[in-house]
């Protein structure tokens, strides 16, 4: 059984005061994560991820269209039990403590006081706000709310977590905490379905992702089969190139590039056998730097299908 | 009943530590205190004088916060999208928002009661000061428990107008639902007009719509007994049973018509 499961999930919104017109935010999303998986939901801003995560909590209701959670309807109260759900820039009560927050949070789901206390402490821990704990969530940063709302979707040892950029308002050392705390959430089964527009984490946590653009499914797929993993080129960096054979490269690799500390970039073809061009520069008197594959990115595949997505449906 | 009840304590605590329902209260403190030295300059009268300002200090203090606060409670949440991780939790719609409503009704019980009590020991103060002549004059007794009919259905009456409040904030921004809880609380005191308005109108739409509206709209005068404990007269125990099983219907007609619309609300 799926984790998470969406059909032809789709979304319009009233758009204009004295004309509303409908405006269609989600068009027809059908997608299916399977239990274990950590799920990249990638797009730019307005394609229409925000308004999946909203329909999957329910917090918005479709136009058409459904949705299920761990088998159960979205709507399904007792469902919640069972996943945890951070928010875009989420915003929590400012004259609670971030203790007191999450031990209401906590109560909300059955525990008891003194199981609250203990789970409470431990997920601060574990979003490394154990020290702040008392504090009123008044005078926290935006980074440190970004973790008590990490801390709230973890509160329940969900099965299923849903994070809405969750990387939005860390600072680098953040950002490689809550990846390793993705990873940790996929070490120990849980189901990881987060949106992002920044790829590079997307690369480095997902097993699938999926593209979102326009407010349609653009691409969905393994990593390693949605890019294309067939050889584009090498890239061979040499150095200390002697004069003569400096002025030989254009004519002979075409693509050449100039970078710092005397050293050239050069670009080769698939087939261009590096051991034997390797050889030969050597012969000639440069140094090898490095040697490097060129396949195709996720941003390079992102951008071609962002960019060739149809334009959205308005005035329906 | 577990999740309204935490909801209601979330709310309770929200308020004790927010600066305005106590500054409220403080205020009606002074004016109830206020009311012993306004009273000294007029005489014969000082008894009632404290009593027709410490009632209508505690119903006007406390339909500010009723109404303030009862508007802010979902549309704060709404704007700010605290909603979001509250209704994510297993907390239905429903809950959430009978959470809201019985939280606030637990801080007005509080602040009520620091109202009554601080109009009580004012009233005990005027009957420690006065002379026993000036004392015989007085209609009704200084410390007079009679009072307190007044003040559980002031109690009731700022029930249903926050009930009114939180209705018009599940559909409404917080600027309309103030400004139609607070004309409905007007319109109420003065609803019984419409029902005689055959009297002084011909036009028998005019008539028929007249009668809509009050029926529609709440009957808040029958909630108005301040005169009568201040004078001494009796409040027929069934006056105040009905008044009672009126606003018990009109809460439950508020509240569920509140849960239906804000069960089929979008959150942006």
């Amino acid at each position: 059984m799926p984790a998470i499961e969406t059909e032809a999930l789709t979304k319009d919104y009233l758009v204009g005061f004295w004309r509303p017109r409908p405006y269609r935010a989600l068009d027809g999303m059908t997608l299916s994560v399977e239990s274990g998986e950590v799920f990249g939901f990638l797009g730019p801003n307005g394609a229409g991820k925000s308004t999946t995560l909203k329909l999957l909590m329910q917090l918005i209701f479709p136009t058409s269209g459904s949705a299920r959670i761990l088998g159960s309807p979205v709507g399904d109260v007792a469902v919640r039990r069972r996943i945890g759900f951070l928010a875009e820039n989420p915003y929590y009560y400012d004259y609670l403590t971030a203790e007191e927050l999450l031990t209401y949070f906590a109560r909300l789901f059955g525990y008891t006081s003194a199981e609250a206390k203990t789970r409470v402490a431990s997920v601060l821990d574990q979003v490394g706000l154990g020290a702040e704990r008392r504090m009123r969530l008044r005078s926290f940063s935006k980074g440190m709310i970004q973790r008590v709302g990490l801390a709230q979707a973890l509160l329940n040892e969900p099965e299923v977590v849903f994070l809405d950029e969750p990387m939005s308002g860390l600072d680098p050392l953040g950002r490689r905490d809550v990846r390793d705390l993705i990873l940790g959430l996929r070490k120990r089964g849980c189901t990881v379905f987060f949106s992002s527009h920044i790829l590079s984490d997307a690369e480095a946590l997902c097993d699938r992702v999926a593209i979102v653009a326009q407010g349609k499914l653009a691409a969905s797929g393994r990593l390693n089969a949605l890019l294309a993993f067939e050889l584009q080129g090498w890239e061979l960096v040499i150095s200390n190139v002697p004069e003569a054979l400096a002025a030989t490269l254009p004519a002979r690799f075409g693509s050449v590039t100039s970078l710092s500390h005397g050293r050239v970039a050069l670009k080769l073809a698939a087939d261009a056998e590096p051991d034997r061009v390797i050889s030969t520069l050597r012969a000639e008197g440069a140094s090898v730097e490095s040697l490097n594959p060129i396949r195709h990115s996720l941003e390079d595949f992102f951008m071609q299908h962002v960019r060739s997505a149809p334009q959205r449906a308005t005035g329906l | 009943m577990r999740q309204i009840w935490l909801g209601a304590n979330a709310v309770f605590r929200e308020s004790v530590r927010d600066r305005v329902p106590y500054s409220i209260v403080v205020f009606a403190v002074l004016m109830i205190a206020a009311s012993y030295l306004i009273s000294q300059l007029t005489a014969g009268q000082d008894m009632k004088i404290i009593k027709d300002l410490g009632l209508a200090a505690l119903s006007i203090f406390g339909l500010l916060i009723a109404v303030f606060i009862g508007v802010g409670l979902v549309t704060k949440e709404v704007e700010k999208r605290s909603v979001y991780g509250l209704l994510t939790k297993p907390l239905s719609r429903a809950e959430f928002l009978l959470g809201k409503y019985a939280g606030l009704v637990m801080t007005l019980a509080v602040n009520l009661a620091v109202m009554t009590a601080a109009l009580y020991a004012v009233l005990f103060f005027s009957n420690l000061m006065a002379p026993e002549g000036l004392r015989q004059s007085w209609e009704a007794p200084a410390v007079d428990p009679r009072m307190l009919t007044a003040i559980v259905l002031i109690f009731a009456e700022l029930m249903l107008v926050t009930a009114l409040a939180l209705f018009f904030s599940t559909f409404t921004s917080p600027l309309w639902a103030t400004l139609l809880t607070l004309g409905l609380w007007v319109a109420g005191h003065f609803n019984s007009d419409l029902r005689n308005f055959g009297t002084v109108v011909d036009s028998a739409p005019v008539i028929w719509l007249a009668r809509v509206i009050y029926y529609v709209i709440p009957n808040l005068a029958p909630f108005d007994v301040k005169g009568e404990v201040v004078h001494g007269i009796h409040v027929a125990a069934r006056h105040v049973a009905y008044t009672l099983a009126y606003a018990a219907v009109y809460i439950g007609l508020l509240l569920t018509a509140s849960v239906t619309i804000f069960g089929r609300r979008d959150f942006k």
